[in-house]
C-alpha cells in the first residue's frame, strides 16, 4: 500500500532537482556488505482485506462477564471522553515543544495537574507517569534522593507485578525493600509494627488504601505520626476519593495512583496513566513534564512545559529520570472524565460501587462453601473469596462465559483456596444473578 | 508564501475551575458511613468542579483548535519522526472488542489480542534482524532503562562487573539518563566530522564497559558507516552494542541493526509505526534482542503451542530481569503498529525509507544556501541538522527562527540539539509529506532569514511569545497557586 507516500508521483521531478537518477544513490553510505535486499516480512495488504481478515479472527470473541480488578478496572467511559480523545488536534500532536502553537494540549494538562492535587491533597502533580508502578518506583527513588537514606517499607500485600517493577527500578541504585506484615484477619497492614521495622537509613513508607486485597487500611491515618520525617507514600484507588479522606489530610508526602480506571478503557492492561503527585517542597525532586501558568508577551495568559531542569534533554545523566513520552492522551481522558463527574459525580459512583459490592459479597456468602469477603476489614470495589478448590471453580466459571477473580495462592501462599475478586458501576443485577447461579451450579 | 496567510484559534478560553460554579457536596447516606472505617470518612471533599457535557466539549474542543497537529500540517521536529498516520489505525483500534479486554482474563478468551501481539514480536524480530522481543515497555525511554537492564543481566550472568555505558555525543538525548537509571556510570564519546571517532572509541572501551548506544543514522542524519568494525571493537573487549531504534524511518528496507552487529534494540512505535504521538504520549518501545539475550527478557512473551493451536503468555524465561511495567505494554499502541506493519508490509515500508529519505534530502539541498550544513560532504539519511549561527552577528537565534516559522502556520525544526552542532535546527521532512509541502517550508525559511529580528514574537498564534523563564521561576503549576496568588 502506497497511498500514504504522496511524492510517489513525483519521484523523477524530485530526483532532477537533486541531481540524481535513482533513489538508492542516497543510500551510499550505507555499506554494501551489511545491506539486505528485502524485509522478511509479508508483502502489504488493502486497509479492506486487513479489516476482513482481523473481523474473522475477533468474531470468536465472545464479551465475557469479568469480575477481575488487580490493578486493571472495567468503568463506564462516557462517549464525550473518547469524543475529546478522538479530536487529532490532541491525538496527533507532539508533545508541546513550542507553547505559542500548542496552547490546547498546555492548558489541558494544567487542568489536569491541577485536578489531581485537588484529588490527591497534594500541592503539585506531573503531566503523568507510564502506570502506577513506574509511579510508585519513581516515587520511592524521589524518596531516595530527598533524604539520602536507601530503605524502603513496602506492605506485603502488595501486586507481585508492582513488586517486580520496583526491583528493576530501585535495586541499580543501592535500594532495599523490607515488607509489612498484614493481618489475616482483617487483611489491613499491621501498621502498628512500623516502629519496630523503620530504622535510621529508612527514607519512605508505601502504603495503598485500598491495599491489594482491596482492604481500606483503617489506621493509614496514624502512619505519619509513627514514621515522622520520613517520606510517606499512599497509593490511591482514585475513585475511593470522592468519599474517603484523600491522603494529603492524613499527611502523605507523594501520592500515586493508576489512572486507567478514570475514563480509559481497559484494553488488555494497555491503557495506563500513572498519577504522581506531591507535596510543593519535593518539586524539584519530581520526574516528569510538568506544564506551568504564565503569561506571553502581551501579558495574556499562556502556559508552557516549566521546570525542565529537571528532565533528561537538560540535565542529561543528572535528570530526575529518563521520562520523556508519557501518558499524555490518556490523562486528557481521566481530566474530562472527572469534570463530566464533579465532586458529587465522584462520590455518588463510589456510592453505588460500594452498595454493588456489598450485594455481591453478601449473595456470595449465601452459598454453601464460600466465605466472602475472607479478610474482615472494610473494602471498596475489591475483596477476598474464600471458596473450596478456587482454582477448579474459577475454571469451570470460565467455562460459562465468567471470568471470577484470581488466584492468590501462588503469590501469597498463605492464602490458599482465596480468589480476589471485583466489581464495577459496569455490572448489572443480571450480571451478579448469573454469577450467583453459576457459583451455585459448581460449589 | 506570507505569514499572514495563518492564523491559528484564539479564545480566551478559561480554566475548568473558573467555569463551574462548586456546588455543596451532600453528606454521606448512613449505609455507606457505616460500610467505611470512620477514621478514614472526611467531613470535606475534594474540589472537583462538574461541568455539564455541552459546555465541556465546547471546552475542549475550542482548545483542541488552539492546538497545532500532524493533521493540521508540516510537523519538522527532527528526531521525533511526525509522520502522517492513517486513519484506519485509530478507527480498528478504537474497537469495543479489544478495549474490553481484561489482562488477567483467560487466554483462551483474549486468542485474537494474544495473536496480534505474537505476530508483532515476529514482525519486529524480522524489522531488527533480531531473535526475540518484549512489548512491555511503554516509551522509547523505558524501551532503553529495559535494555540497559537486560545488558547489566547479560553481564551478571557471565560473572563480569561492567558498570559503564559509552554514549556518543551524536546519540539520543535520553540515553544518558536512561544508563543513570539503571545504575550505570557513563562515558561521554565525541564524535569527529559528525562520525563515531573509532580511535576514540578504542580508549574508550575497557573491561568496565557494559555496552555502546548507537543511534544510527545518528543524530545528525548521518549513517555510522563504521558500524561494523564498532561493533568488532566492543565485542572483542566483551561489551554489548546498543542500538537506539528512534531513527528507524530510514532503514527499512536496506539494513537492520542485526546485520550491523548490534545485540539489542529498542523502537519507538509512537514515531516510527503509525501510532501518533497523543501530544506526548502514550508510546509504545519494545525491544528486541539476539538470541544470547533472550533468557533475560521481562515476563511474559507471548508464545504460540502448535498442539493445541493456542496463543499463551509464557513466563518460564530462565534469567528474566522480571518486569518493567504492568501487564504487557500498551496495547492499544501496540495494536496500531501490527496494523501499520501488515498495511504497508515490506515494499511499503522500504518506500517508507526511500521517500522519508528522498523527501529529506530535497529539504536539505534547498535549504543549504538559507543556513550552513555543518559537515557538508556526508551524506545525510532522513534528518538533518543545520546551524543558524552566522545569524548571531545579528542577534538572531534558532530560537527566533523557530518563532517566526510558527506564524507561517508550520512547526518549527527541533532546536538546540544536538548539542555537537552550535544553534542547531534539526529538520526531519518524513515520508508523508507532499512537495508543495516540503517546497512552503523552504519558502517560509528563506524570507524568515531576510526578515527575522531578535526575540521575534509570533502574531498568528493563539498566543505571543511565552515567557518561559517567568514561568520557571513562579512555578505556578496548579489551580491552588493560582487561589493562592
Amino acid at each position: 500500500m502506497t497511498c500514504y507516500i504522496p511524492n510517489i508521483n513525483l519521484k523523477r521531478e524530485m530526483l532532477e532537482e537533486l541531481g540524481i537518477k535513482d533513489i538508492e544513490e542516497l543510500f551510499a553510505s550505507i555499506p554494501t556488505d551489511i545491506r539486505i535486499s528485502e524485509l522478511a516480512i509479508p508483502e502489504g495488504v488493502s486497509e479492506l482485506e486487513l479489516k476482513k481478515e482481523l473481523e474473522n479472527i475477533t468474531e470468536s470473541t465472545k464479551k465475557r462477564l469479568v469480575f477481575i480488578g488487580a490493578g486493571c478496572y472495567d468503568h463506564y467511559v462516557p462517549s464525550a471522553v473518547k469524543a475529546v480523545a478522538q479530536r487529532a488536534e490532541f491525538y496527533s500532536s507532539y508533545t508541546p515543544y513550542q507553547p505559542e502553537l500548542s496552547q490546547g494540549i498546555l492548558q489541558a494538562l494544567f487542568e489536569y495537574q491541577s485536578i489531581i492535587t485537588e484529588l490527591t491533597g497534594m500541592d503539585v502533580a506531573n503531566a503523568s507517569m507510564y502506570d502506577c508502578s513506574t509511579a510508585v518506583a519513581e516515587a520511592m527513588r524521589m524518596a531516595k534522593r530527598i533524604t539520602n537514606k536507601s530503605e524502603i517499607i513496602v506492605p506485603k500485600a502488595l501486586h507481585w507485578e508492582k513488586k517486580a517493577v520496583v526491583k528493576n527500578y530501585t535495586d541499580n541504585i543501592g535500594m532495599h525493600i523490607k515488607e509489612l506484615p498484614y493481618s489475616l484477619q482483617t487483611g489491613e497492614t499491621f501498621i502498628e509494627e512500623l516502629s519496630n521495622l523503620i530504622t535510621e537509613n529508612t527514607a519512605a513508607i508505601y502504603l495503598e488504601n485500598p491495599n491489594f486485597f482491596g482492604v481500606l487500611e483503617s489506621k493509614i491515618t496514624e502512619v505519619k505520626s509513627i514514621i515522622g520525617d520520613r517520606i510517606f507514600i499512599v497509593g490511591v484507588n482514585p475513585l475511593t476519593l470522592g468519599l474517603l479522606k484523600v491522603p494529603g489530610e492524613y499527611c502523605a508526602d507523594i501520592v500515586v495512583g493508576e489512572g486507567q480506571i478514570l475514563g480509559n478503557s481497559m484494553y488488555y492492561g494497555g491503557a495506563s496513566l500513572g498519577i504522581l503527585a506531591c507535596r510543593k517542597e519535593y518539586v524539584r525532586q519530581l520526574p516528569g513534564r510538568v506544564v506551568g501558568m504564565t503569561n506571553d508577551s502581551d501579558g495574556r495568559r499562556a502556559f508552557c512545559v516549566t521546570l525542565q531542569t529537571r528532565e533528561q534533554h537538560i540535565r542529561r545523566e543528572h535528570a530526575t529520570s529518563n521520562i520523556c513520552t508519557n501518558e499524555t492522551l490518556y490523562a486528557l481522558n481521566a481530566l474530562v472524565y472527572i469534570a463530566l463527574l464533579g465532586s458529587n459525580g465522584l462520590r455518588d459512583l463510589g456510592i453505588k460501587i460500594i452498595r454493588s459490592a456489598k450485594e455481591l459479597v453478601s449473595k456470595l456468602n449465601k452459598i454453601t462453601g464460600i466465605e466472602a469477603p475472607l479478610f474482615k476489614g472494610y473494602y471498596f470495589n475489591e475483596f477476598t473469596v474464600k471458596i473450596n478448590n478456587a482454582s477448579e471453580v474459577r475454571d469451570s466459571l470460565i467455562e460459562k462465559g465468567i471470568e471470577f477473580g484470581i488466584v492468590l495462592e501462588k503469590a501469597f501462599p498463605e492464602l490458599k483456596d482465596t480468589l480476589l475478586c471485583a466489581i464495577t458501576e459496569t455490572h448489572t443485577p443480571e450480571d451478579i444473578e448469573r454469577l450467583v447461579a453459576a457459583l451455585e451450579s459448581v460449589c | 508564501m506570507a505569514s499572514s496567510e495563518f492564523r491559528q484559534a484564539r479564545y480566551k478560553e478559561k480554566l475548568i475551575f473558573e467555569l463551574a460554579q462548586q456546588s455543596e457536596v451532600l453528606p454521606l447516606p448512613d449505609d455507606i458511613k457505616n460500610s467505611l472505617p470512620s477514621s478514614l470518612i472526611s467531613a470535606t471533599a475534594p474540589k472537583i468542579p462538574q461541568i455539564p457535557e455541552a459546555q465541556l466539549v465546547r471546552h475542549y474542543t475550542r482548545l483542541s483548535q488552539m492546538n497545532y497537529c500532524v493533521d493540521t500540517g508540516f510537523y519538522p521536529l527532527g528526531s521525533c519522526t511526525m509522520k502522517y498516520t492513517p486513519k484506519f489505525l485509530e478507527e480498528f483500534a478504537s474497537s469495543e472488542k479489544f478495549a474490553s479486554l481484561h489482562p488477567y482474563q483467560s487466554e483462551d478468551s483474549a486468542q485474537s489480542a494474544l495473536r496480534i501481539l505474537y505476530e508483532l514480536q515476529n514482525l519486529l524480530c524480522k524489522i531488527s534482524g533480531m531473535q526475540a522481543t518484549t512489548l512491555q515497555p511503554a516509551a522509547g525511554a523505558h524501551g532503553e532503562l529495559t535494555g540497559l537492564l537486560m545488558v547489566k543481566a547479560y553481564h551478571k550472568f557471565n560473572n563480569e562487573d561492567r558498570t559503564e555505558v559509552i554514549i556518543p555525543d551524536t546519540a539520543h538525548g535520553t540515553n544518558p539518563a536512561s544508563a543513570r537509571m539503571a545504575g550505570l556510570e557513563i562515558i561521554n564519546l565525541n564524535s569527529k566530522n559528525g562520525l563515531i571517532d573509532l580511535e576514540a572509541l578504542e580508549k574508550a572501551v575497557s573491561e568496565k564497559s557494559a555496552c555502546l548506544m548507537l543511534t544510527n543514522p545518528n543524530t545528525l542524519g548521518i549513517f555510522e558507516k563504521d558500524v561494523v568494525e564498532i561493533a568488532k571493537i566492543l565485542h572483542d573487549k566483551g561489551a554489548l552494542l546498543y542500538y537506539d531504534g528512534a531513527n528507524f524511518n530510514a532503514i527499512f528496507g536496506k539494513t537492520t541493526p542485526g546485520k550491523m552487529g548490534c545485540d539489542l534494540v529498542h523502537f519507538n512505535l509512537h514515531k516510527t509505526f503509525g501510532a501518533p504521538h497523543g501530544g506526548g504520549g502514550p508510546g509504545a518501545g519494545p525491544v528486541s534482542v539476539t538470541k544470547e539475550l533472550a533468557r533475560f527478557l521481562p515476563t511474559p512473551v507471548v508464545e504460540y503451542n502448535k498442539n493445541s493451536k493456542k496463543y499463551y503468555l509464557d513466563y518460564s524465561i530462565p534469567h528474566s530481569i522480571g518486569k518493567v511495567k504492568m501487564f504487557y505494554g500498551n496495547f492499544q499502541v501496540l495494536l496500531k503498529a501490527y496494523l501499520y506493519i501488515r498495511l504497508l508490509g515490506s515494499n511499503g515500508l522500504r518506500e517508507v525509507t526511500d521517500y522519508a529519505v528522498l523527501n529529506s534530502n530535497y529539504l536539505l539541498k534547498k535549504l543549504k544556501y538559507i543556513l550552513e550544513l555543518p559537515f557538508e560532504k556526508v551524506p545525510r539519511l532522513h534528518e538533518f541538522v543545520l546551524s543558524a549561527k552566522n545569524l548571531k552577528s545579528k542577534n538572531i537565534r534558532a530560537l527566533d527562527l523557530a518563532k517566526a516559522l510558527l506564524d507561517y502556520g508550520l512547526h518549527a525544526p527541533t532546536i538546540y540539539f544536538p548539542s555537537v552542532v552550535e544553534e542547531a535546527l534539526m529538520i526531519e521532512a518524513t515520508e508523508t509529506e507532499h512537495k508543495s509541502e516540503l517546497d512552503k517550508f523552504v519558502e517560509a525559511l528563506s524570507e524568515i532569514v531576510k526578515i527575522a529580528v531578535p526575540n521575534y514574537i509570533p502574531k498568528n498564534t493563539s498566543v505571543g511569545r511565552v515567557d518561559e523563564v517567568k514561568a520557571a521561576r513562579n512555578a505556578i503549576i496548579s489551580w491552588k497557586d493560582c487561589r493562592n496568588l
